[in-house]
């Protein structure tokens, strides 16, 4: 007996232990601390329910460890016959009765809350998006504003937000945990949700329904500023000037370069050319593809070999490689792309 | 019996006897070396995958690899492992339990067995040539039907056949256990064990059709270019979806009301009592099975159903939890004021009571559609499933193995082993399992190949995969337990637990017609009812006679090597039309088989009741 209650303490410390070592997750990423309104709600709804599952476990392993300890068979007790209950209808009635109690605990809130996450009363008075899911990036179109955008959504803090979401290829699904739970975007209708920021910062988004190999690279960020800045934002996106010339030679010629042999898929202000992303404010992205880091050596190698960094990506194949040369003049180019001073540094840096 | 004679036999016609065999004991053996087969290969492939997630950004395997590493292990898992071994468990006992000497259908019940071996070796060529499917074991489309390359094909084929195979497999116990049991076996008299096969089996009959239809669908998307789930073409993925949750749900009550059963047994045998509220555990089982059909759409929260459809299923899926409870409050008082004897079954099935009931936990707070919308597709599910699968349904193929293994073979598995097994398992079940419920909130998606650095998701990881490193030490002790049980271990008697219930009247292994005479069932327990009255077996139901039994044939594995080829026509016949040959020699062999079977006059053979008392029969 001794030894076998001795495994499972040490199991449950080994697994108190793990818990604290990882805490509670990283900031604007873990769905355990929460900063927009979605997520709250369901966080609410975890801990209710976590709370009375908790009870319930507890209320079963007394009965169990009463069990074990009292009705293991004792030494020469073997062939005691012990007496051959056949049930007991109180008892039965009581953990019938009580659990459906407690279900009702756990039910109504969650009802509430699935009726208050699907709102759409102010849909029309709000800020609309529209989210599409490609393998592997997100895109954004601000309808109204006329913006586009891909990666980093940008959207006032504390403002109802509505995204309507579909795919252009297979099934993803956009999650933000630290701002709402998740909704899918299918091929063949519109999901709308809301999303409303708490505070003001750059939360980490994923892709959560698998859509191939670079499913676990399908990043993305929200950018959560104040509503002035949000403004300003808007306004210099839609003052992107697209004549205007780069200061440096370098990135002049890797802007003829990238005109000729990019602009098919990527375009540069407003235009809905959407193959691969929207590349307008790319100088101010927080990632290069969701992931890496924005780094001139980055971005050549991206152009260079899209592959190594993101399998199976439909940029890869499809565009004429540049020598390499060409390739730096480029990213010179593409990270002067800098139309807006609220960036995401802007969203970080007011916390 | 088999065994001994199949050592004196020589390996040809010890294999020529297995091809052929229609003896549901003997189909039980089958389906456990195929099952266990396939669940090391599976385990295999989820050490893969806890190795590449050992640290960030590792590159142990690549992307696409990744995907079919978890593609094939989800899928091997469900389909070829967890339900061949519970059909090897339902083979080897159900009949023994109801008194009958035989099942209903004994030839549909070897075609069941080699459909699903044919089906299950076709998908897992698919390694060999030119890659294994890789859009998840739910192959959503539009991801499953746009994928380049044949290992989605593989999938459909493969699951096509091996789904057949159980869905004959359920038809043929439901029938048995209807037709076949012994005198005085009603069904109120019938084994918890039994119950849950004959649920389980009903449950197969209404779930495996809609997988059925959903995979002929999308083998007419990728191979005769419909849109069925191309909304292109006006089509539709989500519809995918629901077909595949329509199956999907249902699928793991099939899988774990048997082991449902399997506790019961364990209980009450162990425990020296008769189990606690009978007729609750009945009727709680029926209502799993039946409430089971009405939540598929809780896989499917974040799909955008709406809130009305997302709040029905929410409250239909945490009324699940009533009847488990119920369950699990009977077991409790089964051992309450019992004589609890633990050994590794009783291990297994003690283990199985915290660690299920953390997975219905987590079952209810994913209930909570509002919940559901964090939870959905990160690791807290991976963690949920695991703890319902690994601590419901493996937990009770080991503790069904352990108990039952002296009556499939006549041997009791090495004890000291089972324990080694058991702990080792254990713990690693729950260092892998526990921390990735905190994983999944803490922003891992599931089905992710790599995960970022600076994520805070590192330590979970590490800890998660040396426990799948223990949890495979235990199941390789398992498997040198099984081998050296059956070199050395000690022969026992029929009834080496003080059994309570029909299996444990007869000798282990059982004689090629179960009973020399049919029992006479006179209540629940009927060996414990003779035992307390002073009897040493069951009192006979009839005189000794004629014995009627089956032939065997070889005809079921022709049929199913037939649809295996076909298989590969259907597959390759988008490369090249002269693969429709394959197609034509498969089907023609089948329904060649087909009509032998159906012309040929087969009626069995006697076993004289003279040769009874030799022994065998045959
Ligand atoms: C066939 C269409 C196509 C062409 C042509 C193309 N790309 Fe791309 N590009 C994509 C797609 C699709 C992605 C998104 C890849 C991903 O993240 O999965 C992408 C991503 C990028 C990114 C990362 C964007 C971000 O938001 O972080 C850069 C930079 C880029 N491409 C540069 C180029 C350059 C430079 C060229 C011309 C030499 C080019 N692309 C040509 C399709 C294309
Ligand atoms: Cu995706």
């Amino acid at each position: 007996m001794k030894g076998w209650m001795g495994k499972v303490r040490a199991l449950f410390w080994l697994s108190i232990l793990s818990i604290v070592l990882s805490g509670c997750g990283k900031e604007n990423l873990s769905a355990f601390l929460p900063k927009g309104y979605g997520a709250q709600v369901s966080l609410d709804i975890i801990f209710i329910s976590l709370a009375v599952m908790v009870f319930v476990f507890i209320v079963v392993m007394i009965i169990y460890t009463f069990v074990l300890v009292k009705f293991r068979q004792k030494k020469g007790q073997e062939d005691f016959v012990p007496k051959q209950t056949e049930g007991n209808k109180a008892l039965e009635v009581v953990w019938t009765v009580i659990p459906i109690l407690l279900l009702i605990i756990i039910a109504v809130p969650t009802i509430a809350a699935t009726y208050d996450l699907a709102d759409e009363s102010d849909k029309a008075d709000s800020l609309n998006i529209s989210v599409t899911g490609n393998q592997y990036w997100w895109h954004f179109n601000y309808g109204e504003e006329e913006i586009q955008t891909s990666q980093d959504m940008y959207i006032p803090v504390g403002e109802k937000v509505y995204l309507n979401m579909m795919s252009s290829d297979v099934l993803h699904s956009f999650w933000v945990p630290s701002i709402s739970g998740k909704m899918d975007t299918n091929p063949e209708n519109e999901n709308t949700m809301y999303i409303e920021a708490l505070e003001e910062g750059v939360y980490w988004g994923k892709c959560a329904e698998l859509c191939g190999p670079s499913h676990s690279l399908m990043d993305f960020k929200i950018v959560a500023v104040s509503p002035e800045e949000y403004q300003q934002w808007v306004e210099d996106m839609q003052n992107v000037d697209l004549e205007a010339t780069p200061e440096t030679a370098s990135a002049q010629e890797g802007q003829a370069i990238f005109e000729n042999s990019c602009l098919g898929c990527h375009a540069i202000g407003s235009s809905p050319t959407a193959v691969g992303p929207n590349l307008t404010n790319f100088g101010d992205r927080t990632k290069l593809a969701g992931v890496e880091d924005l780094t001139h050596e980055n971005v050549v190698n991206w152009i260079l070999n899209p592959e190594k960094m993101k399998p199976g990506n439909k940029m890869t194949g499809n565009y004429t490689v540049p020598s390499e040369e060409e390739a730096e003049k480029i990213a010179d180019y593409l990270l002067q792309l800098k139309p807006s001073d609220v960036t995401p540094e802007t969203a970080s840096s007011n916390n | 019996m088999s065994t001994t004679i199949a050592q004196n036999k020589g390996f040809g016609a010890t294999l020529w006897d297995y091809l052929t065999t229609v003896d549901h004991k003997k189909i039980a053996i089958l389906y456990l070396i195929g099952g266990g087969f396939f669940f090391l290969l599976g385990g295999l492939e989820a050490m893969a995958i806890r190795i590449q997630l050992i640290k960030p950004e590792n590159d142990f395997v690549s992307a696409g690899f990744y995907n079919e590493l978890l593609t094939m292990h989800g899928t091997t898992m469900i389909f070829l492992a967890a339900m061949p071994l519970i059909f090897a468990l339902l083979n080897a006992v159900v009949p023994l339990q109801i008194g009958a000497r035989d099942v209903a259908f004994p030839f549909l019940n070897s075609l069941g067995f080699w459909l699903f071996l044919f089906g299950g070796i076709l998908l897992n060529c698919s390694w060999f040539l030119g890659g294994a499917p890789d859009a998840g074991w739910t192959a959503y489309a539009p991801l499953s039907t746009t994928q380049p390359g044949h290992g989605v094909d593989f999938y459909v084929l493969g699951l096509q056949i091996s789904g057949a195979g159980t869905l004959m497999g359920g038809i043929n116990f439901l029938v048995t256990i209807v037709n076949m049991r012994a005198p005085g076996m009603t069904y109120m008299r019938m084994p918890l064990f039994t119950w849950t096969a004959f649920v389980t089996s009903a449950l197969i009959l209404f779930a495996f059709p809609a997988l059925t239809v959903g995979l002929f669908l999308m083998m007419f998307d990728r191979l005769f270019g419909s849109g069925f789930f191309d909304a292109n073409m006006g089509g539709n993925s989500v519809i995918w979806e629901h077909l595949f949750w329509i199956f999907g749900h249902p699928e793991v009550y099939i899988l774990i009301l048997p082991a449902f059963g399997v506790f019961s047994d364990v209980f009450s045998t162990f425990s020296k009592k008769r189990l606690f509220g009978y007729t609750a555990m009945v009727f709680a089982t029926v209502l799993i099975g039946f409430l089971g059909f009405m939540v598929w759409a809780h896989h499917m929260f974040t799909v955008g159903l709406g809130p009305a459809a997302n709040s029905i299923f929410a409250v239909a899926t945490m009324a699940i939890a009533v009847p488990t409870g119920i369950k699990i409050f009977n077991w409790l008082f089964t051992l309450w004021g019992g004589n609890i004897k633990i050994n590794s079954a009783m291990l297994w099935s003690l283990a199985f009571i915290p660690s299920f009931t953390i997975g219905g936990m987590t079952g209810v707070m994913l209930a909570a559609a509002a919940a559901d919308y964090q939870f959905h597709d990160t690791y807290f599910v991976v963690a949920h499933f695991h703890y319902v699968i690994v601590g419901g349904v493996v937990f009770g193929i080991f503790a069904g193995l352990h108990y039952w293994w002296p009556k499939m073979f006549g041997k009791i598995l090495d004890e000291t082993l089972g324990k080694i097994t058991f702990w080792t398992f254990f713990i690693g079940f729950h260092l892998t399992f526990f921390i990735q419920h905190f994983l999944g909130l803490m922003g891992m998606p599931r089905r992710y190949w790599v995960y970022l650095t600076d994520q805070g998701l590192n330590t979970g990881n590490l800890i998660s995969t040396i426990g799948a490193f223990f949890m495979a030490i235990g199941a390789i002790v398992f498997l040198y337990n099984v081998i050296i049980t059956s070199i050395k271990g000690e022969k026992v008697g029929g009834d080496p637990w003080d059994g309570r219930t029909l299996e444990w009247s007869i000798p282990s292994p059982p004689p090629h017609y179960n009973f020399k005479q049919l029992p006479l069932v006179r209540g629940l327990d009927p060996l414990w009812i003779e035992k307390t009255e002073g009897r040493k077996g069951m009192t006979p139901a009839e005189p000794v006679g004629d014995i009627h039994m089956p032939n065997p044939t070889i005809l079921p594995f022709v049929m199913s090597f037939g649809l295996f080829i076909a298989g590969f026509g259907f597959i390759y016949q988008v490369d090249d039309a002269s693969w429709l040959s394959a197609v034509f020699i498969g089907m023609g062999i089948c329904l060649g088989a087909m009509f032998v079977r159906s012309v040929k006059d087969d009626h069995g053979h006697h076993i004289h009741k003279e040769d009874l008392d030799k022994g065998d029969g045959l």
